[in-house]
C-alpha cells in the first residue's frame, strides 16, 4: 500500500495560529503588535485507517495543531478541509456537525471526565448530542453496552454506574475514548492519550486505539512527545519544532533514518537500554545537543533550529527551508521529506 | 570493597492510623552503596516516593513511619540511625549529608527570591562560619558545575527556562557536598533532549564529587541506561533487585518482565507489545499473597495464599540479585 491510495478525511494546508500577546503600558505608544507564533504553515493529511503521529517537545505547538483541527481555536490563516471541503465553524449547529465527524481525546483523563457524574451519564450525553441514542430506553442501553464493549471495559454493567474516581487511569482513558466513539467519528485527534497513564497500561490503550482504527476504519492523529511510541503505533510520523514541521514520512523511515538534525537529536536523546555507550560517556560533538527551544514571540529567522544546529550554514539563518523530498530507494520510504537546506542538492524536485 | 552508605531495614510507612491506615511501604530492605546510582522504579502508588521521603523523615502527616531502621554511615565517624535523631541533629543531617531534588523541581524554587538568595541561604544555615565572600564563591562554583554561568546568579526563577531551573535545583542539592542525593522524578517535566543533557551532567558530577544517588522514576528504560543497580517496587514492596544490565537481560519477576516489555523500542525489529493487563492495586484493598498475582500470567495457587519473601533466587547463585516470587527457581535457597 502506498501512502496515497486511501481516502483523505481531514487535511490541513498552510495552517497558522498566532496568539496575540497582551500589550503592556510601555507598548501602548508603539505600533508593533507582538504575537506568539505558535503554529506556522502546517500541512498534514489524515487518511482513513491510518495513524499519523505528530512528535515534538513541549511548546512545539503540537497540541495547538490538534485544537485547530478540532475547531476549538480559530485559525489565523490557512485551510482545514474535511473530505475536500474547506470548513470554518465558530460554534452552534455547524460545529456540532463537524464534531460528529472529528472527535478529540484529551491528555488527562482525570480532568476530562466530570467527577460528579457516572460513566453512564458521560456516554449517554455523547450519544444524545450526536443523535445516536436510539428511540427507546432499551436501544440506548444496548448502545451504551456496545460502546463499553468496544473499548474493552467488560462486563459493561460493572462500569456503567461507576464514578470516575472509582476507575483507574487506564479505565478512565477508555471511557473518554468510548465517549469520543459515541459520535461515530471518522477522525480521532488524540492529544497525548497515554502520557498521563502508568507505564504498564500505556500499551494496552495504544493497542486498543490501533484495534479501533482497524475495525472502525478511523483516521487517527496521535500527538506525542515520545518518538519510540510513534514508531510503535503510527504509520506516518511528522516531527515539529518550534511551531513548524521539520520532517515527515513513513514512521519506520523517520525513526531509523532521520534526516533533519533536530530529529536526529531527538532520537539520540531518547532513553534506549540497548545503547552501548552510557549516558556519561562522551558523545561525538556533532551529535551533542546544546541550547534550548527558541522564544516563539521572536522566532529565529530562516530555519528555526539554526541557533542549535551543528550543521548550520549562513543560508540557514536567512532563508526558510522549504520541504525537500528525499530520494527513495523503494516504496517503503517514499514520501520522506525534511525541511532542511542540507538536502537541497539531492532533492528530487 | 562495596561500602554501604545508607542501610534501610524492614522499613514500613502507613498513611493514617489504626484501621483506616493504608500501608504504603512494607518491609523494605535496601542498601545504597558509596558512589553508586541506585534506581527505584515503579508505577504511581507503588510507594517509591513515600519511601524516599520516609528515609529522610520528610513525610508529611498523615504519613507515619511504623517500623524499621535507616542506618547512615558517614565517610569518617560513627554510623547512626536516622530514625533516632532529634530535631537539631536531623537538621544537620538533612542537606549536609542527604539532599533531595523534588518531583517537579522546577516549581520548588521560591519565585520571589533570586537564585543567589536561595543558594546562599542554604550555605549560611549549614556553615555559619564561612565569610560572605566564601559563600558567594561556593555558590558560583556550584552553578558553574551544573552549567549555568555565574552572571545568572541574580536572576529570578521565572527568568530561567525549565531546564535551567532544574540545573539550579541540582546545584542547590549538591552545594553542601552531601553523601547521598535523592532524586524524585527529576526530569519528568522536561523533554528528552534536556533530560539527557542533565543526566549526562549528573553522571559527570558524581564521578567528580563521589556522592551516591537514589534515583526514583517510572521510566525503567532510562534507569537501565543510567543506573548501576535497580530495585523495582510494586504495591509497597520491593519485588526485584539486580544490577541494571542483569535486570534488563534476565529479569526474574514477572512484573519486571512486563514493565520492560511496556517500552516500545526505538531500534531493532518492531515487535507487538502488550503491556501488563489489569490495573495497579488499590492500597486500601491489597490482594492477598503476592500483590501482583491478579495481573500475573504465571500465577498459581501459592501466589494468592502466601506473600513471597525477597531473597537470592536459587536459580542464580548471585548475591547481588534478589527477587520476591514463588515461581520455581526464584524462591530463595534454604
Amino acid at each position: 500500500m502506498t501512502v496515497t491510495d486511501t481516502e483523505v478525511v481531514l487535511e490541513a494546508d498552510g495552517l497558522t495560529k498566532h496568539f496575540p500577546v497582551r500589550r503592556g503600558v510601555r507598548d501602548l505608544l508603539t505600533r508593533e503588535r507582538k504575537v506568539v507564533h505558535a503554529v506556522d504553515d502546517i500541512r498534514l493529511t489524515l487518511r482513513r485507517g491510518r495513524v499519523t503521529a505528530l512528535v515534538g517537545e513541549s511548546g512545539s505547538g503540537k497540541s495547538t495543531v490538534a485544537r485547530l483541527l478540532a475547531q476549538l481555536y480559530g485559525r489565523t490563516s490557512g485551510d482545514i478541509r474535511l473530505h475536500g471541503d474547506s470548513v470554518t465553524v465558530k460554534g452552534g449547529r455547524k460545529f456540532r456537525a463537524y464534531c460528529r465527524r472529528v472527535q478529540m481525546i484529551f491528555q488527562d483523563p482525570f480532568a476530562s471526565l466530570n467527577p460528579t457524574h457516572t460513566v453512564r451519564y458521560h456516554l449517554t450525553r455523547a450519544l444524545k448530542i450526536h443523535g445516536r441514542s436510539g428511540d427507546t430506553a432499551a436501544e440506548l442501553e444496548a448502545n451504551l453496552r456496545d460502546l463499553l464493549l468496544r473499548v474493552q471495559l467488560t462486563p459493561p454493567e460493572r462500569y456503567l454506574d461507576k464514578f470516575p474516581h472509582e476507575l483507574s487511569g487506564g479505565q478512565r482513558q477508555r471511557v473518554s475514548i468510548a465517549r469520543a466513539l459515541g459520535a461515530d467519528p471518522e477522525a480521532l485527534l488524540a492529544d497525548e492519550p497515554v502520557s498521563m497513564l502508568d507505564v504498564s497500561i500505556r500499551l494496552g490503550v495504544l493497542n486498543l486505539l490501533r484495534d479501533l482504527k482497524e475495525r472502525l476504519n478511523l483516521a487517527i492523529l496521535y500527538i506525542t512527545h515520545d518518538i519510540a511510541s510513534a514508531r510503535y503505533f503510527a504509520d506516518e510520523t511528522l516531527v515539529m519544532y518550534a511551531g513548524r514541521m521539520v520532517e515527515g514520512g513513513d514512521s519506520e523511515t523517520v525513526t531509523q533514518n532521520p534526516a533533519h538534525p533536530y530529529t536526529r537529536l531527538l532520537i539520540e536523546s531518547a532513553p534506549d537500554p540497548d545503547r552501548l555507550d552510557r549516558v556519561g560517556d562522551l558523545q561525538p560533538p556533532e551529535e551533542r545537543g546544546t541550547g534550548e527551544p527558541p522564544s516563539l514571540i521572536a522566532p529565529p529567522t530562516g530555519c528555526r533550529f539554526h541557533p542549535r544546529c551543528v550543521h548550520a550554514m549562513p543560508k540557514c539563518s536567512t532563508d526558510l527551508p522549504p520541504r525537500f523530498e528525499l530520494p527513495a530507494n523503494d516504496d517503503s520510504n517514499r514520501g520522506h521529506w525534511a525541511a532542511c537546506w542540507l538536502y537541497e542538492e539531492g532533492a528530487a524536485k | 570493597m562495596k561500602e554501604p552508605v545508607l542501610e534501610i531495614k524492614d522499613f514500613c510507612v502507613d498513611y493514617g492510623l489504626g484501621d483506616q491506615g493504608v500501608q504504603a511501604v512494607r518491609d523494605v530492605t535496601l542498601t545504597l552503596h558509596r558512589g553508586e546510582v541506585l534506581g527505584l522504579a515503579g508505577e504511581s502508588g507503588s510507594g517509591k516516593s513515600t519511601l524516599a521521603y520516609g528515609v529522610t523523615r520528610l513525610l508529611p502527616p498523615p504519613g507515619v513511619i511504623s517500623g524499621g531502621s535507616v542506618v547512615y554511615h558517614p565517610p569518617n565517624g560513627d554510623s547512626y540511625d536516622v530514625m533516632a535523631l532529634n530535631d537539631a541533629e536531623l537538621r544537620a543531617f538533612r542537606w549536609a549529608e542527604t539532599s533531595i531534588v523534588f518531583q517537579g523541581a522546577m516549581n520548588s524554587l521560591n519565585p520571589v527570591h533570586k537564585v543567589s538568595t536561595q543558594m546562599l541561604d542554604v550555605i549560611r544555615a549549614h556553615e555559619p562560619g564561612l565569610t560572605p565572600q566564601a559563600r558567594t564563591a561556593r555558590a558560583q562554583e556550584m552553578l558553574k558545575l551544573v552549567g549555568i554561568s555565574a552572571d545568572r546568579m541574580d536572576a529570578y526563577p521565572h527568568q530561567l527556562s525549565g531546564g535551567m531551573r532544574q540545573r539550579v535545583m541540582i546545584g542547590m542539592a549538591l552545594v553542601l557536598e552531601p553523601q547521598i542525593v535523592i532524586m524524585d522524578e527529576p526530569t519528568t517535566a522536561l523533554d528528552v533532549v534536556m533530560q539527557r543533557q542533565i543526566l549526562a551532567q549528573l553522571v559527570e558530577l558524581r564521578e567528580r564529587l563521589g556522592f551516591s544517588v537514589l534515583f526514583i522514576t517510572h521510566d525503567l528504560s532510562l534507569l537501565v541506561e543510567f543506573s548501576d543497580r535497580i530495585a523495582i517496587m510494586y504495591g509497597g514492596r520491593i519485588v526485584e533487585e539486580a544490577r541494571s544490565a542483569d535486570l534488563y537481560k534476565d529479569s526474574l519477576h514477572p512484573y519486571s518482565e512486563g514493565l520492560l516489555k511496556s517500552f516500545p523500542a526505538l531500534r531493532g525489529p518492531r515487535r507487538e507489545l502488550a503491556g501488563i493487563p489489569g490495573s495497579p492495586p488499590d492500597l486500601r484493598g491489597m490482594p492477598s499473597g503476592c500483590s501482583f498475582h491478579p495481573r500475573c500470567p504465571h500465577a498459581f495457587d501459592r501466589c494468592s495464599a502466601e506473600i513471597p519473601v525477597l531473597g537470592v533466587p536459587s536459580a542464580r547463585n548471585d548475591p547481588d540479585r534478589s527477587v520476591a516470587c514463588w515461581l520455581p527457581g526464584r524462591v530463595p535457597v534454604g
